[in-house]
């Protein structure tokens, strides 16, 4: 009997500690969310503008660039995952990945070959673990992204879209990442990166205020040379400051819902050892009572 | 009277903003001023120096790496890969 207590006490002493990492670590990550969530607005200035320019120069000039030309034929796509470093964030990786395996079939099943690259670990050990080979994987500070990752990025990216297929270049690019909604809903969602498509996001100019006729210095494609390769990096670092904003919202959820349990898993053990140990002294009390009838008769 | 709207945005954050009176940059062809009235442009900034004359305090200067600018009806939008502001920044505007 004695050891039924001993159990319970044990139980409850580590779930009580595991309770407080929980706790922790959802504190960390709530503290984490809004400097994550002000870090995707203040790199709006900088996609807006850019985003603005780069439709006035695409819709205005009748300027050709291979960024924005759709290819003849799809011969290879590259799919860029964007997952998180650490786990302990709920179904955030899971469904990231889960995400990017359909669009690989789906991409398989127009016939396309896939070239992978992975941005974060559990990306990596999700594809090392199935024995999947990857183009290229960048680990490391996912849940705050830098500027340069994102540079190096779309680095990687364009050379790979300059190449010709024969030398392992693609002519589409695609982006899983997991947008950020707001702090209850984040989207596991697929862009397409390349060829461009020229989306306007969160403009605050109305659809039929005509942009100005721009001079262009130097020539317009010279521009469009400049402008193009800065606005894939804003796009991907967007993707990449929301995916790090998702990944805070998710951990801090998951980590609520793990404290939640955990309390409740307190109150259960400490309701069975009230009711063992109440077990046992009623036990040893009528062991007593029935001892001293022994003696006395 | 007639002034520009600057705004100069760096890739990870907001650098100035305010109104001015001139904004000389150097574009891959040269250096370049704006005034109040210019007609709308788009060109690509070369690494170097902007320098910018707010309506009330005095020039300063800020350092770009590279990026570009569009000048629309008065309103400048400096686009910066990475900006770096020289001291003595008149104060107001961050």
């Amino acid at each position: 009997m004695g050891a039924q207590i001993r159990v319970y006490r044990q139980k409850i002493a580590s779930t009580t500690s595991m309770g407080k990492i929980f706790k922790a670590m959802e504190l960390i990550a709530s503290s984490r969310i809004g400097k994550a969530r002000a870090r995707v607005s203040a790199s709006l200035p900088y996609a807006n503008a850019i985003t603005r320019a780069v439709t006035a120069v695409a819709s205005q000039s009748e300027v050709e660039h291979p960024l924005t030309t759709e290819p003849e034929s799809i011969r290879r796509a590259a799919v860029l995952v964007m997952t998180s470093d650490r786990g302990l964030a709920g179904s955030y990786s899971a469904s990231v990945l889960k995400q990017a395996e359909h669009l690989v079939e789906l991409l398989h099943s127009e016939g396309k070959d896939v070239k992978t690259y992975l941005v974060g670990r559990k990306a990596q050990a999700y594809f090392d673990f199935r024995g999947r080979d990857y183009a290229k994987v960048w680990t490391g500070g996912t849940d705050a992204p830098e500027f340069a990752t994102a540079r190096e990025l779309r680095e990687v990216l364009l050379k790979d879209f300059a190449d010709e297929f024969e030398a392992g270049g693609v002519d589409e690019i695609h982006v899983v990442f997991t947008q950020f909604k707001s702090m209850v809903v984040q989207e596991p969602t697929v862009i397409r990166l390349l060829p461009l498509e020229v989306v306007e996001e969160e403009s605050e100019t109305p659809a039929d205020e005509l942009l100005p006729l721009y001079e262009y210095e130097p020539e317009p494609e010279q521009v469009l040379d400049a402008l193009l390769p800065r606005y894939i990096e804003s796009r991907i670092f967007n993707a990449m400051l929301q995916a790090a904003a998702s990944e805070l919202a998710a951990r801090q959820r998951a980590m609520k819902s793990a404290g939640d349990n955990a309390k409740d898993l307190i109150k259960k053990y400490t309701r069975l050892r009230n009711n063992a140990r109440q077990a046992e002294v009623t036990q040893e009390l009528s062991e007593i009572v029935a001892g001293a009838d022994a003696l006395n008769g | 009277m007639v002034e520009l709207q600057v705004e100069i945005v760096a890739a990870d954050h907001f650098v100035w903003s305010g109104a001015a009176k001139l904004v000389k940059g150097r574009t891959s062809n040269g250096e370049i001023g704006i005034l109040p009235g210019h007609v709308p442009m788009l060109a690509v900034l070369a690494a170097g120096d902007l320098e910018i004359v707010p309506v009330s305090g005095s020039r300063f200067s800020v350092q770009v790496d590279g990026g570009f600018f569009s000048v629309d009806a008065d309103r400048v939008v400096i686009v910066a890969d990475n900006a770096v502001m020289a001291d003595s920044v008149p104060a107001g505007t961050r």
